[in-house]
């Protein structure tokens, strides 16, 4: 090696050492600040709530209880907007997946005479809806009002979605459908037995795209169905406590105030803790699950994200 | 048609009636992907297309215990009368402020946050950062909202941090000053989607030769200057067609946080185009008035995509259609 290649491999090795480690100390930063929220929401959930009101809780639990869990868990309207919650998610997300692959396959089948005209129907709504009132008029009018099945049929098809499983299907190998069908198999068939499958790297994309949008909705819980108890989920229970600890803060008193008041009486809980514990829940599936599908939607996005 | 000399064969021996004979003839051979589609194509001219005709409800005093065919129309009425209002022009001005926010903030950091995830050596590493900044993204902006508030509340980690810092010597009521929201705002949706939106832009790097970077380091260009020179560049093409797509989306500066974030001592700068629908709609009754607005929202929205993919297709760059 010649003195003057390794003296200018030198000196260009210090900016690039430094601009890794500078690098590396910026990714730790970004991690902690993601992260920090969650691990905070989770240590005040398992304080005991009246030690959190001391303050200083960070990361870790300084008094470790279950009790805000029992609480929230014996409170039946919580109970019963997680059952709400979860019925949602699985249903929304069989449905809409079976649909949504069903339509991809017949436009991604390039000799299908409607293929053009399905398409653009469908397209076009991405760029023109109706809008909040005509909507709101729509779901009354269908009766759909007060009704568990608003949170299931208007959403049957994303079109987004669509795109990412018919660039899917279309970038399969043609021969395999085309057996199918010489052996006799129906369209509906082949279908079920030779597509659905092949295709489960794209629907495990969209189910988690569609399972997570179910899980997270309130403001259709909140439009909709917001009279009858029996039909909140989750999320909207913890938009409540959100919204009367805003206006408590607007106000003037603490949040504390307001619960108690609400309350009535004296209790192990406290906002606070409350707020924290159901942050928790709200978020709990979606962070056990996510990770684990992480190669499926990061190519779904990339397919959708050119081609859409 | 003429280009393709193979359609023009058919296109000559198939002409007037006999084509429209091959399309019925195809659509009964077709019947099994027909039945498969058709519901579907009822599912959204009912969900989709015929809340498009209740735009017929912005030029109309609608009253919601008449039926939908007996309103009293009433011409530019509505649109005159939201253009009189001085809210109007305050929820548009904090659309669009925030939307441009969102927009400049979201691009800038996503460019940067890939730039920076490309030139880390370790891959264990790379997908650790990587999975972990996708987070934000999944959970709902109620539970954003509460971790927010709770971070910005007087005694929440920011004013704690502040404080030991010296930066300021008591407790700020961040949601409760009204010319902090916009800011709160941009980087509560930066936090929420920098990592997300950091996909596309990765996939977009991979497509890059590497050869570009040998024979940039033999010419002895250095880290910034290989960023700069052949990674930012190779981007190019994806970052023109996203900005297209968001400028299409520029009156759609969110609802969920400004609703969530939004509250009496903040409404001034929080209330959007979309919460003005929402109040004007549902809390107030006024439909005609708020039809009129979300009308305005689309097609002024679909004016500034058909602007954007224009001056693209004038620059010479990809672009959405």
């Amino acid at each position: 090696m010649s003195g003057a290649k390794s003296s200018r491999k030198l000196y260009s090795s210090v900016p690039d050492k430094l601009f890794d480690t500078a690098n590396i100390i910026f990714m730790i930063c970004l991690m902690i600040v993601t992260l920090y929220p969650f691990l905070n929401m989770f240590a005040l959930s398992f304080n005991d709530a009246n030690d959190s009101i001391r303050g200083n809780i960070y990361i870790w639990p300084r008094e470790w209880t279950w009790a805000n869990y029992e609480y929230i868990f014996n409170e039946s309207s919580i109970f019963y907007a997680t059952y709400i919650s979860a019925a949602r998610t699985i249903i929304g997300t069989l449905v809409s997946v079976f649909c949504t692959a069903m339509l991809a396959y017949t436009i991604s089948r390039q000799d299908y005479v409607l293929r053009k005209f399905v398409t653009i129907a469908f397209i076009f709504t991405m760029y023109f809806n109706g809008g909040l009132i005509p909507n709101y008029l729509l779901t009354k009018e269908l009766g759909l009002l007060n009704n568990f099945w608003v949170y299931i049929i208007p959403g049957i098809i994303g079109v987004f979605n669509m795109i990412v499983v018919r660039s899917f299907i279309e970038g399969l190998p043609e021969g395999i459908m085309e057996s199918a069908r010489i052996d006799g198999a129906g369209e509906f068939t082949t279908f079920m037995k030779i597509v659905l499958p092949l295709t489960i790297p794209a629907l495990a994309t969209v189910s988690l795209f569609v399972a997570v949008s179910q899980w997270n909705s309130w403001f259709d819980v909140f439009l909709y169905n917001s009279s009858r108890l029996e039909l909140s989920t989750l999320q909207y229970e913890l938009m409540k406590i959100l919204s009367t600890s805003n206006t408590a803060a607007s106000s003037g008193a603490t949040a504390a105030d307001a619960f108690a008041g609400a309350q009535g009486n004296v209790t192990s809980v406290t906002p606070t803790s409350i707020r924290a514990t159901m942050t928790i829940v709200a978020s709990l599936p979606i962070i056990i699950v996510y990770p684990f599908l992480q190669k499926y939607f990061v190519q779904g996005m990339t397919v959708g994200g050119v081609k859409g | 048609m003429g280009k393709h000399t193979g359609q023009t064969v058919t296109a000559a021996a198939t002409t007037g009636n006999s084509r429209i004979g091959t399309f019925f003839k195809q659509l009964s051979k077709q019947k099994m992907l027909m039945l498969m589609s058709l519901p579907f194509l009822l599912w959204v001219f009912v969900f989709k297309y015929v809340p498009l005709w209740g735009w017929t409800i912005a030029f109309q005093k609608f009253r919601p215990a008449r039926d939908l065919f007996n309103q009293e129309w009433v011409g530019l009425n509505n649109f005159k009368m939201l253009f009189q209002e001085e809210a109007f022009y305050r929820v548009l001005r904090n659309t669009l402020v925030m939307s441009s926010i969102n927009l400049v903030l979201g691009f800038v950091t996503a460019i940067v946050l890939a730039l920076l995830l490309n030139e880390l050596r370790s891959l264990m590493f790379k997908r650790t950062v990587q999975t972990i900044s996708y987070l934000p993204h999944f959970i709902s902006w109620v539970v954003a909202a509460n971790i927010v508030q709770t971070a910005l509340a007087p005694e929440g980690i920011i004013n704690v941090l502040m404080l030991k810092l010296n930066l300021i010597d008591q407790p700020i009521l961040w949601l409760g000053k009204g010319e902090y929201f916009w800011g709160i705002l941009g980087a509560t949706e930066v936090w929420k989607n920098v990592g997300w939106n950091t996909i596309i832009y990765l996939a977009a790097i991979t497509t890059i030769d590497p050869s570009q970077y040998e024979a940039a380091e033999i010419d002895g260009a250095n880290r910034i200057q290989r960023i700069l020179h052949i990674t930012l560049p190779g981007m190019k093409s994806v970052i023109v067609i996203l900005l297209i797509m968001n400028l299409g989306h520029i009156l759609e500066s969110g609802f969920e946080p400004q609703y969530l974030l939004g509250n009496g001592m903040n409404v001034d700068y929080s209330e959007n185009l979309d919460i003005f629908v929402l109040k004007y709609g549902m809390n107030m009754g006024n439909y005609g008035l708020a039809t009129a607005a979300g009308m305005f929202k689309t097609v002024v929205s679909f004016i500034f995509l058909m602007v954007a993919n224009n001056v693209a297709k004038r620059l010479g760059e990809s672009r959405l259609y």
